[in-house]
This record gives C-alpha cells, structure tokens and sequence, in this order.
C-alpha cells in the first residue's frame, strides 16, 4: 500500500505542470507559517503541494476535538502537538518537504528568531492582537521579509467578499477585512479555507517571480 | 487634506497617534501604511500627517 516514490518522481511531476525555472524557485524558497489552525494548517497543506522546499511551521497549541471541522488533522491526533500532527500529515502527502517546527508561542519579542530563514512569512494567528503584533514587529526588524496575512474570514458570508490586496510592496492582506469571529460567533470551514487558499497562492505567486512586476 | 482608507479626511497636523485615538481604533489591533510603507508603532506619536499624505489603517479583526 505505501509505495515508495523517489523525490525525483515527485519533482518531475511538479516539473511537468510548472516547468523547470518555477519548480526550482519553489523548491529553493522557505515559507514560515505563523500559527497552525485553520489557516495555517491549510496554507501548509497547499504548499507542501505546492512545491515549496521548506516550511517553517509555528504553534503552541494541541490538537482539540474543535479544531477538527476546519483545520487539517484527524480524530486520532487530538491531543498531539499541532506541529507534530502537522508534520506527520505534510510527510504522508509530500515526504520529501523540509519541515521545521516550532512548539512556541510568538511574540514581539522572539518572533525574529524563528522566521529568519523565511522568504515568505504567513501570518495565520486566531487573535487580531497577535496579528497586528506580526506585522508591525517583521516590518519594522526584518522590512525584506515578504508578510502574507488575513483578517476576516469568519461566518457565513460569501465566498466571493474574500479578497486579496496588495497593501505595501511587501505586505499582503487576505480576507473580506471585516467578519470577526467574536460577531460571526462562528468560523466555516470552506470559508476559512477559501481565506488560507488565498494567502497560499499569494505566497506561491511571490516565490514564483509573479508579484515582481505588480 | 490627508487621504485615509480612501477617504479625503481633514487630518493635516494631527500626529498619527491623535487621529487614530479621535478615530477610534485600538492601537493594539492596528497595522498604520503611510505612503507605501508600514510605520513603525514606536513612531506614531511623532509622525505628523501632512497634506497629500496617503495612509490605510488596518483593523484586524479575529479569527483564523
């Protein structure tokens, strides 16, 4: 049942849909995923997919019986560490990834340490308060760093309000800007997907030379 | 006249702390762009707007 698959099958295959000078970007860039719920452990999944060589993956969390209608794990990882059950899943659908985790909680203080090597940072945090904290703490230390964040994404509400903007040359907002879960009371699970879609194929445009030119 | 979310808002001379406090925004939720870049927080009680600034105020909101 659990075939082996060479890397470089893998890679041929992805060299087939992107060609060589895409699949090799993707394959030499680093992506660091700040928080591991519904949006970050979708703009994993779509990434390891993707082709992205390295994911930096960050949460403190263990997997709850909540998470399970709208983040990327299964019944029997509850309870684990969402690193961890998050590797275990990416290593399942793409072996060859390059994984690195972090089982820490982010703050303004550490938060440059552990995305140093990212060419790409995803913010992917619940709360709005850790997600202006990201964004104003990497732009202001590392103003390379290229940030891909949401906010607004819960209820609902229609697919299509999800949107993405370019708000800097190097910061990206994803989201319909205004459906907070404390008023939705609620988050959906196609919705927040559609949402963490939005920041994964924003990160793969980056890192495959399309955003140069905007 | 400082554009702001879009808006032609009569902020000129007002620091970006001030007008984000008569606004209403929580500062602990907010990311401040003035022209194309993100301002650093440590500099919005000393950043004063002028005319023709451009600014966006994000607000974000929970949940993820």
């Amino acid at each position: 049942m659990s075939a082996e698959v060479d890397k470089n099958a893998l890679r041929q295959a992805l060299v087939q849909r992107y060609g060589e000078d895409i699949t090799d970007r993707l394959e030499r860039s680093t992506v660091a995923v700040c928080g591991l719920g519904g949006l970050g452990s979708n703009i994993a999944v779509s990434l390891a997919r993707g082709g992205v060589g390295r994911l930096i993956l960050i949460d403190c969390d263990r997997v709850d019986i909540s998470n399970l209608h709208r983040q990327q794990y299964k019944v029997c990882q509850i309870g684990m560490l969402k690193t961890e059950a998050l590797s275990e899943n990416l290593r399942e659908i793409m072996p060859y990834t390059d994984i690195v985790t972090h089982n820490v909680r982010l703050t303004q203080e550490n938060i440059c340490g552990y995305i140093n090597e990212a060419d790409v940072v995803c913010e992917a945090f619940d709360s709005a308060e850790c997600k202006a904290m990201l964004i104003n703490t990497v732009s202001e230390k590392m103003p390379g760093k290229y940030i891909v964040s949401a906010s607004g994404m819960a209820g609902f509400g229609k697919p299509d309000d999800i949107k993405t903007r370019r708000v800097t040359e190097r910061f990206y907002l994803c989201g319909d800007g205004v459906s907070d879960v404390e008023s939705e009371k609620t988050l959906v699970s196609a919705r927040v997907a559609l949402c963490a879609a939005h920041q994964a194929q924003t990160v793969l445009r980056i890192l495959a030379g399309f955003e140069d030119r905007a | 006249m400082v554009k702001i979310n879009g808006e032609q808002i009569n902020a000129d001379g007002r620091t970006v702390e001030e007008y984000l406090s008569e606004a209403g925004y929580d500062k602990k939720r907010v990311a401040v762009e003035l022209n194309g870049d993100i301002l650093p927080k440590c500099a919005y009680a000393d950043t004063v707007l002028k005319d023709g600034d451009s600014a966006e105020v994000v607000s974000f909101v929970g949940g993820g």
